[in-house]
């Protein structure tokens, strides 16, 4: 028997990859440098945190007294995040189309919603709801209108490309059968994407949820008002109250949509 | 159904009926790389006729080009009485709906019932959304798709998901979905290649009852001896991008045909 060579462990990486890699490093300790708390620091803050006189202190108790009206914005932010996500997907549908390589009319378009789509996405929500109060005034419409350009930046993505992705066949198929356009993209890629425009959508409800909360923050309407209001007045018990309430809404919401991601796919 | 065009066989094998297909000159290069290299031939009416070649040797770029899935280079293309090369992408849309082709693998739309996957063969002659799922479209277009069903022998499985089914069974839903384009000439690439011997052979008898009960035009790509000379009535080989081979299934040579397959032991 001959004896074949036996390939080296480990490939001979060239300057330019270790440079690469001394980079990368020298980026993470930099940034670790500048920005992250000093030890010192942050434990004597976390010992303020508990102190008697301290915010979590403060807290415990939660006061329920306003269960009721905080109960009604907590619906509030919840129709908000149903309501802007509901048209969020909607509207992600043709800009998801628009986007994808083997459905799109034209390159040019293709980038063009492309571009739209990392756009609205990449403007973090509480900015687009600043934007939309200067539109439409304080208020959840200006909330409702901030989710929906968000889930269309996120859920465009995942819906192209789970579009990019499906099988292909069923489409030539269907194409060489002489079907238009739309009715290749209704009979054949809609119902193959199905699972994964049903987790996405699933996840997009989970995330406006979330969202929404903080939306109140800059005057967008929902839950998120009263718990500013809660800390500018040092209600801290209150406070604590709206969190625990919020948290079993997005623990609701989250195991809801657990359940039915179950049942679907 | 179709019009059965009753086609006359003379000892030869070639019909008396005019060409439904007329291939001239055709050519298909992809870069630099010829794969067909002038091809002429024409196929009559009611007429199966297997094709031939060894991998590589541009039989599904043959197929592909008929109805310009892939653009012919040079050539004609008359099909059904019309230039194909020369028509609109519109007027194109209307050829392919006279055209069923059966693929290799079937294409069927996962996750949806057979009898919505048949009824999107209607897309060729009608669109809307009363084409795209059973539950929408029209009683006619139902009752339609029941009887392709029935022709395959599926109409008790017509609400089951065809990913649930057998591959001969999606092969046979795939030759429904076909039928129910009321197409006048068929196109079909190894349509027995992912299936048994037993289902394949099923298949092929289908295809063929389609061309011998409604006059149907098939041209088939086949990889198996045995069904090349029971399921045809003439045999064109490809090698190397030109027709070798042109005869009555009839004056066929098993030994000669065996050059054309890949494995001939196993054809």
């Amino acid at each position: 028997m001959t004896t074949l060579p036996v390939p080296p462990r480990f490939r001979v990486v060239g300057l330019v990859n270790y440079a690469v890699v001394l980079l990368t490093l020298g980026l993470v300790v930099s940034s670790l440098a500048a920005t992250a708390p000093a030890l010192g620091r942050l434990s004597y803050g976390v010992a303020r945190l508990f102190a008697p006189s301290g915010m979590l202190m403060q807290m415990v108790p939660p006061d329920f007294t306003r269960i009721v009206p905080i109960g009604w914005k907590l619906l509030e932010t919840l129709q908000m995040a149903v309501a802007g996500c509901f048209l969020g997907l909607i509207l992600a549908i043709p800009f998801a189309i628009l986007a994808t390589d083997r459905l799109s009319p034209h390159p040019i378009v293709r980038q063009v919603a492309r571009a739209v789509i990392a756009l609205f996405r990449t403007v973090p929500d509480l900015v687009w709801a600043i934007i939309f109060i200067i539109i439409v005034g304080l208020g959840p419409a200006a909330g409702v209108l901030a989710i929906m350009v968000d889930k269309i930046g996120f859920a465009g993505r995942f819906f192209a490309e789970a579009m990019e992705e499906s099988d292909p066949g069923p489409q030539d198929a269907l194409r060489a059968i002489g079907a238009s356009r739309l009715g290749m993209i209704a009979s054949a890629v809609f119902p193959a994407c199905l699972p994964s425009f049903t987790a996405t959508s699933l996840f997009a409800l989970e995330k406006s949820v979330r969202g929404s909360a903080a939306l109140g923050l800059v005057g967008a309407g929902g839950i998120g008002v009263d718990l500013k209001v809660a800390f500018d007045l040092f209600n801290y018990d209150e406070a604590l109250a709206i969190i625990l309430m919020m948290l079993a809404l997005v623990v609701a919401v989250e195991q809801g949509s657990g359940w039915i991601r179950r049942k679907l796919i | 159904m179709n019009q059965s065009l009753s086609p006359s066989f003379d000892l030869t094998g070639v019909t008396s009926v005019a060409p439904v297909l007329v291939v001239a000159g055709l050519e298909k290069s992809f870069d630099d790389r010829a794969i067909l290299r002038g091809l002429d031939f024409t196929i009559s009416a009611g007429q199966s006729t297997a094709l031939i070649g060894a991998n590589g040797s541009g039989k599904s770029t043959l197929l592909k080009c008929l109805v310009r899935l892939v653009e012919p280079t040079a050539g004609r293309i008359e099909m059904l009485g019309r230039d194909v090369r020369t028509l609109s992408l519109r007027d194109l849309r209307r050829f392919r709906a006279q055209v069923g082709i059966v693929w290799q693998r079937h294409n069927l739309v996962p996750r949806i019932t057979a009898l919505s996957n048949v009824i999107h063969g209607v897309q060729a002659r009608m669109s809307g959304p009363r084409s795209w799922f059973q539950a929408l479209a029209p009683e006619v277009v139902r009752a339609e798709a029941m009887a392709c069903l029935d022709r395959v022998g599926l109409a008790d499985r017509a609400m089951a998901r065809v990913d649930s089914l057998s591959g001969g069974q999606q092969q046979r839903v795939a030759i429904a979905r076909m039928l129910m384009q009321r197409p006048a000439f068929i196109l079909a690439d190894e349509p027995d290649a992912s299936l048994d011997p037993q289902t394949g052979e099923e298949v092929m008898e289908l295809l063929l009852g389609l061309v011998r009960q409604d006059g149907l035009s098939l041209l088939m790509i086949s990889h198996r001896l045995e069904h090349t000379l029971r399921f045809s009535d003439r045999i064109l080989g490809l090698s190397q991008g030109r027709i070798a081979l042109d005869l009555p299934t009839g004056q066929a040579d098993a030994a000669e045909l065996r050059r054309f397959f890949d494995h001939p032991e196993d054809a």
